[in-house]
């Protein structure tokens, strides 16, 4: 036994613990997103769809990272999650004025600008995704410096 | 495998959490709130049934939409089984592009009491009008004829400040109650628990026992 294996250990659990977390975010994010769409039949505009498209195989990504754990994960699931963040933050632009409306591409039916949900006066669906995005980011790159070398 | 427990765990709470929402959910928007009731009738939308007839259904429909046309002469056919407890309200919503005009084609046939006949040959000659999920006005004119329509006073009508002012309205109730897709259906206040055939004649049944 050489010294530096319990160290190692605990390590790899602590990253494992990370990941999990990150898995956590991407499981309640997707659910929620279901949850809007599908119970309470708020039709996704296009760019919650690009989101979604970043968020969703995050949750499958990130599981089949943890059994086995393989401290690559966060190689293949950062991509993910920084395009959804990039996204999200275009999205909330867009809803606060910055970017104009002549630039969005969504269709009439339903406009990505429009607020569906706006609770305790200032939580929004793309902040919530934004929120969600970031935090996986942080997770997995602690994930990566945390993991043995 | 501690590990492996916190995960199934995870997953099992997280599949609970969902199921409980979907119930929590079902069992609040049974019922429509207050605001929403307000704009769900237009006094002087087309009706069809007894003026005070129990059971109200409210469809917001769409000419250019298929399953609306296919669920046209279902609700029909339950409105002549029970004609003097049903009565059906139609509301617009053009989602297709270019049904718009094909409504206030509708709108202005209505003015000249002829709203289910011009609705009926639209919703039968769809095929030839509707390309591409786009409504056509200039084919629909031809399926109008022989209903005894005044056509030039329909496309004088059509564009009446009246008549856009109805589409408008509609138009805002839908998006007020969700209305995202066509046909949508409210039974004296109640939406849909879900879209089917099945789930409307459930749903219009329990109305009628309940009202009996």
């Amino acid at each position: 036994m050489n010294t530096t294996e319990p160290s190692a250990r605990t390590r790899n659990e602590t990253a494992w613990a990370l990941v999990f977390g990150a898995w956590l975010v991407a499981s309640i994010s997707a659910l929620g997103a279901l949850f809007l769409s599908e119970v309470m039949h708020l039709a996704p505009c296009v760019l919650c769809w690009y989101q979604r498209i970043c968020m969703f195989p995050l949750v499958l990504i990130l599981a089949f990272g943890l059994f086995p754990f393989d401290r690559k994960v966060s190689r293949y699931a950062l991509p993910l999650a920084v395009t959804g963040l990039l996204i999200a933050v275009f999205h909330l632009l867009l809803m606060a004025g910055v970017i104009p409306e002549s630039i969005q591409p969504c269709t009439r039916g339903i406009p990505c600008s429009e607020k569906t949900i706006e609770w305790f006066g200032f939580v929004t669906i793309p902040m919530l995704s934004a929120v969600a995005f970031s935090t996986i980011i942080a997770l997995l790159i602690a994930a990566h410096f945390r993991s043995s070398k | 495998m501690k590990q492996k427990t916190l995960f199934t765990v995870a997953v099992v709470c997280l599949i609970a959490a969902f199921i409980a929402g979907v119930l929590l959910y079902a069992s609040q928007s049974s019922h429509l709130s207050e605001a929403k009731r307000a704009v769900l009738m237009r006094a002087d939308a087309p009706s069809e049934g007894k003026a005070g007839a129990p059971v109200v259904i409210v469809e917001f429909f769409d000419p250019a939409c298929g399953t609306c046309r296919e669920f046209y002469p279902l609700v029909k056919n339950m409105l002549h089984l029970h004609p003097t407890r049903i009565r059906v309200v139609m509301r617009y919503a053009p989602f297709h592009n270019g049904s718009d005009k094909v409504v206030a084609v509708l709108e202005a046939a209505r003015k000249q009491g002829k709203f289910w006949p011009a609705l009926e040959a639209l919703f039968r000659a769809q095929p030839d009008w509707v390309q591409n999920h786009t409504a056509v006005l200039d084919r629909v004119w031809g399926h109008l004829e022989g209903l005894g329509l005044d056509l030039d006073k329909v496309r004088a009508d059509m564009n009446a400040p009246d008549v856009t002012n109805v589409i408008a309205q509609d138009l805002a109730a839908a998006k007020t109650l969700n209305v995202t897709q066509t046909p949508e259906y409210f039974v004296n206040g109640r939406p849909l628990p879900s879209f089917g055939w099945e789930q409307l004649q459930d749903l219009i049944n329990s109305e009628l026992h309940a009202t009996r």
